[in-house]
């Protein structure tokens, strides 16, 4: 086990990097973290608009929140592997590739994430901004989102987690990451499956069991704070 | 971009798409009716009073909860036959193998996430109903079947229902160990005809009709059933 560790771990971490693009744990990580960096403003918008009073706003983003989480990602990926091209007239490495279909399905679910954090908090903020003068631009990045983003912060580091889970089917367009390394291993290693794939398990199983353990910590000591400011009050 | 769709007619594509809405429906249904029995005894080992129990349920609980649905797939279908012995593993191999390994890998997983909710349905129902519900009269099994399960179900079906949608865009992830459902089907149709658009398209629109008809049914619940406090 140790041999085997020493012989591929770093094949794990980075996949063939410096000799190539980088993948394999550290694929997996950029795929998901600038996957949901980039989406982070986006969703921001869509989710307003969930909550908007414009229908047309409403409607757009209603369809396209429920279209995403109606459609597996895998079919994401088919359309973006076939359509950015199409579209664009440049071809694009599977890596580029991944990202796009990343970025555009977990806009819906981040966007869910937005709305339930705006709608979790009392009507009467709003309603107070808005009375003391506040536009409604003004009220949002002043009043409603500062609070609401905090409330959110549990169920982003739960997004995180789901994506990291979530990439790891992008390996079926050839992208590096951290399945597509240990496929690879596997293929080099065909005596012993067992310790190829225990292994593999454990890259994601560490940092995503970490996360979802902190995520509970954060909820708990948001709501202990919320309770003790109340009981101020 | 016009839809024309007469070449499915030809070459046997019709069938084969067919044939993989059939698989996938075929996993997904026999998946979750696996998992959430194995998901009901599993919430109540939570509970057990035998502490290496708990840690065993608890260790299963947390693998299918933080391992990708995928690596769970290869898992059993690369590694899990190295360890049967040689005689089950051609028993095995006689049948549909990958069809039989996607089934146990979603049934195990989905079987976590539904055990979860199972369990805080329970828990929300204050004990006290049941001291109330013996105290009238009612039997141990009574007070289940008549007072804390009708309360636990109503809290326990939308996140069910949830988890039940996410079930069933997951039975595309069997297509890496290829299983021959729709996703694969569409792979293969394409790869065949170089139609991407018209395969996708028909393909997303399957998926996106039946994971309306399971979203409804949440928000239809939700409403129909919505749990009210009395003050």
């Amino acid at each position: 086990m140790l041999g085997f560790l020493e012989k591929y771990g770093l094949f794990y971490l980075t996949g063939g990097w410096p000799a190539s693009e980088i993948g394999g744990f550290a694929g997996t990580l950029i795929l998901a973290g600038v996957g949901l960096a980039v989406c982070f403003p986006l969703a921001i918008l869509i989710g307003l608009a969930r909550t908007s009073q414009r229908h047309a706003f409403f409607i757009s983003a209603t369809i396209w929140v429920y279209a995403l989480r109606g459609i597996p990602l895998l079919m994401v990926l088919l359309w973006s592997y076939f359509l950015l091209p199409e579209l664009t007239g440049h071809s694009f490495t599977p890596f580029t590739t991944a990202m796009a279909a990343i970025i555009v399905y977990e806009s819906a679910f981040m966007a869910e994430i937005v709305r339930a954090g705006i709608q979790g908090l009392p009507k009467g903020q709003m309603e107070a901004a808005r009375s003391i003068g506040l536009g409604y631009w003004q009220a949002m990045r002043e009043v409603i989102l500062p609070q609401a983003l905090v409330n959110m912060i549990p169920s982003f580091v739960n997004q995180f987690v789901s994506t990291v889970k979530a990439t790891s089917i992008v390996y079926i367009i050839g992208v590096s990451e951290l399945t597509f390394v240990a496929q690879q291993i596997n293929n080099v290693e065909v005596g012993n499956p067992i310790r190829t794939y225990v292994v593999l398990a454990f890259f994601y199983f560490i940092p995503c069991w970490g996360l979802s353990l902190l995520s509970r910590k954060i909820e708990h000591s948001i709501k202990a704070r919320q309770s003790s400011a109340a009981a101020v009050r | 971009m016009t839809l024309d769709l007469s070449f499915l007619a030809r070459g046997g594509h019709l069938p084969a798409l067919l044939d993989g809405l059939l698989t996938t429906c075929k996993l997904f249904v026999v998946s979750w009716i696996c998992g959430f029995l194995i998901a009901l005894v599993l919430a109540n080992l939570r509970d057990v009073r035998f502490a290496p129990v708990r840690f065993v349920a608890g260790i299963y609980l947390e693998y299918h909860r933080n391992v990708p649905t995928v690596v769970q797939m290869l898992v059993w279908y690369f590694a899990m036959p190295d360890l049967l012995p040689d005689s089950i593993r051609l028993w095995i191999n006689r049948g549909n193998t990958e069809f039989l390994f996607a089934w146990i890998a979603l049934s195990l997983n989905v079987s976590a996430y539904f055990a979860e909710d199972i369990r805080s349905g329970m828990r929300a129902i204050p004990h006290t109903q049941y001291e109330a519900a013996r105290a009238i009269g009612l039997g141990a099994l009574g007070a289940l079947v008549y007072v804390i399960l009708p309360q636990a179900v109503r809290i326990t079906i939308p996140t069910i229902l949830n988890r039940t949608l996410i079930l069933f865009k997951d039975t595309s992830l069997a297509m890496a160990i290829g299983v021959s459902e729709l996703t694969y089907q569409v792979r293969n149709i394409e790869n065949a005809t170089f139609r991407a658009f018209e395969v996708y398209f028909i393909a997303t629109i399957t998926y996106l009709v039946i994971s309306l008809v399971i979203m409804f049914l949440g928000a239809w619940f939700s409403r129909r059933f919505a749990v009210t406090h009395r003050a």
